[in-house]
């Protein structure tokens, strides 16, 4: 079954072209709850209204105003707001290679799938081409009045097109102080050491389902034939010790027992 | 699990969950803080009168102007027929889910297909001592090690990798592996043999144009521009409107500046920032900012105001 084209373009890596068929490649299994009034379970809508005298204003009445003070804003009006956009463009551009992993995951916002759209030859041949030298590009094009940055990959002989997150989105890891206390004593580290080495696996995403969301169905079905839900308490595992040292030293005598028993 | 009309408590600075994190006997109890600004400015909504606008929900039958305690959560059956769940029926499915992270398997971080990574938050340490979060920290990081286990937030299964950095720990939500699609479900054709010949004028290309990331490519221009105009009118003192301290819409949580990375470090045990917030930009959204967006915006908005 094959999906829908959300948008098509064509990527330019320096003089050469590639048309593509943009797919998304991530899909959404959540649960979609409403919000009720809670005497008659009917749906809320949401109304706009004054804050001065909560009259009620309509959507279409509505300016938009950028804050610059505590209490002061500029008014903009559509038509400026309009001016602002980026013009309309099929093409993503290619402004530079970089190497595989430079671009830290944290950047990623939304993968899509490109498709050939009519030139396979260019299409695979720059998939393959990227896979060979891994490198990812960055893309930056407009698709529906907003532009975007992304980074071109190669993923199993077919491109995709990750857009990236803005540059002041992302708070660095370094531009917070760490935790501090006394220095940690060597064993300790050890220990915790020989611990994650003991739970050392490869990462099988496959291996981990949403069981949640069934027991959520489950819950709506029980609830819909007018039984009632049952209602489990969560008791914490009675803790053992609150030392850490303990904890680990336990931790790494039940690991070797089990391996021990096979 | 995402509500189509969310209503979220106006600070997003909050802690989204506190918990344990356990690997083998050893707790780690923990709260999450977002990692990433909310993009772009919030533009404000005003009315023909110039007064602020604000948001209320209203009952789609009789019209009576609710409040948050008289909204509930409904999953529609069938047309129009809903049942309703509390928050802790949904928090009782999975008790323990809901409030540990049960690292059981240690994956190395370059493992990880970064099509997986979802969204992140710092780990701040919520218990007394803090010694069992700098030990996992410091192990993981040496090691490039992340931990993965699922957990349950906000009525929501996550698949989740824990990963520290700067003796920070941080959770990074993944999709589900049924979650991301695959060439074959988007119907993309099977790959075929390449030519060497095409393939090379392509390598040609990359090798032409490769170069070091530059972050400043990153940044979002249609902000930039909106600031500019913003500052023309402002120095030519056009269009400007006071919306007076107690009219000003309910998400500015009373006028209290909140700056995600002071929260954070604060949370953190440290004194200030190490560096001063960056300067904000992103893109201004085109349709009025969701409530709770406008909230997590202000921050932005604020800083550029100061």
């Amino acid at each position: 079954m094959a999906a829908r084209a959300i948008w098509k373009g064509v990527v330019h890596v320096g003089t050469l072209q590639v048309p593509v068929k943009l797919y998304t490649a991530v899909v959404d299994h959540s649960v979609r709850f409403r919000l009720l009034h809670k005497t008659d379970k009917q749906p809320v809508k949401q109304q706009l209204v004054s804050a001065e005298n909560d009259e009620t204003v309509e959507y279409a009445q509505v300016k938009k105003a950028f804050p610059i003070a505590r209490g002061r804003l500029v008014m903009l009006e559509k038509e400026e707001l309009e001016k602002l956009e980026p013009k309309d463009s099929r093409d993503i551009e290619i402004t530079r290679f970089v190497n595989h992993g430079d671009i830290d995951h944290r950047w990623y916002e939304r993968a899509y799938y490109l498709g050939p759209d009519g030139d396979q030859k260019a299409y695979f041949a720059a998939a393959a081409a990227l896979a060979r030298k891994k490198k990812e590009g960055v893309a930056r094009w407009v698709m529906r009045d907003k532009s975007y940055v992304g980074a071109l990959r190669a993923e199993q002989g077919y491109l995709m097109l990750i857009t990236l997150r803005h540059a002041d989105e992302i708070i660095a890891a370094d531009a917070l102080k760490p935790p501090g206390g006394r220095p940690l004593a060597q064993r300790e580290i050890d220990m915790a050491h020989q611990l994650l080495q003991a739970l050392h696996d490869r990462f099988d995403p496959e291996q981990y389902k949403d069981e949640y969301r069934e027991r959520v169905m489950e819950l709506i079905e029980t609830k819909a034939a007018g039984r009632k839900p049952k209602v489990v308490k969560f008791r914490p595992k009675s803790k053992e010790t609150d030392d850490v040292t303990d904890a680990l030293a336990a931790s790494l005598a039940g690991m070797k027992k089990r391996t021990a028993r096979g | 699990m995402a509500e189509e009309d969310d209503i979220e408590q106006p600070a997003g600075m909050r802690s989204f969950w506190t918990g344990t994190i356990t690997f083998g006997l050893v707790t780690v109890p923990v709260a999450l803080y977002a990692a990433s600004r909310p993009r772009g400015v919030a533009l404000k909504m005003i009315g023909p009168d110039e007064a602020p606008v604000r948001r209320r929900y209203v009952c789609s039958k009789d019209g009576k102007v609710l409040d948050a305690d008289e909204i509930v959560r409904g999953y529609e059956i069938e047309k129009g027929k809903f049942v309703v769940v509390s928050d802790d029926e949904l928090e009782a499915i999975e008790p323990r889910k809901s409030r540990e992270i049960d690292l059981r398997v240690f994956v190395d971080v370059d493992d990880i297909d970064p099509m997986y990574f979802e969204r992140a938050y710092f780990l701040v340490p919520a218990g007394g001592t803090n010694k069992a979060y700098r030990l996992l920290a410091e192990v993981m990081e040496k090691g490039k090690q992340a931990g993965i286990a699922t957990f349950v937030m906000r009525a929501k299964e996550y698949m989740v990798a824990i990963l520290a950095e700067n003796g920070i720990l941080r959770a990074e939500t993944l999709r589900f592996a049924d979650e991301l699609r695959k060439p074959s479900d988007v119907g993309l054709p099977d790959v075929p043999k390449t030519a060497a010949a095409d393939v090379k004028k392509f390598e040609n290309q990359i090798a032409k144009h490769a170069k070091k990331v530059n972050l400043r490519e990153f940044l979002d221009d249609y902000t930039e521009r909106l600031e500019k105009l913003v500052a023309a009118k402002e120095r030519k003192k056009e269009d400007i409107v006071r919306a007076p301290e107690e009219l000003r819409d309910e998400d500015e949580g009373g006028g209290e500046v909140v700056d995600l990375l002071a929260v954070l470090s604060r949370s953190l045990g440290g004194g200030g920032a190490r560096k001063p917030a960056k300067k904000a930009s992103g893109t201004a959204r085109k349709k009025a900012p969701a409530k709770r967006t406008a909230a997590k915006k202000k921050s932005s908005a604020k800083r550029r105001a100061s």
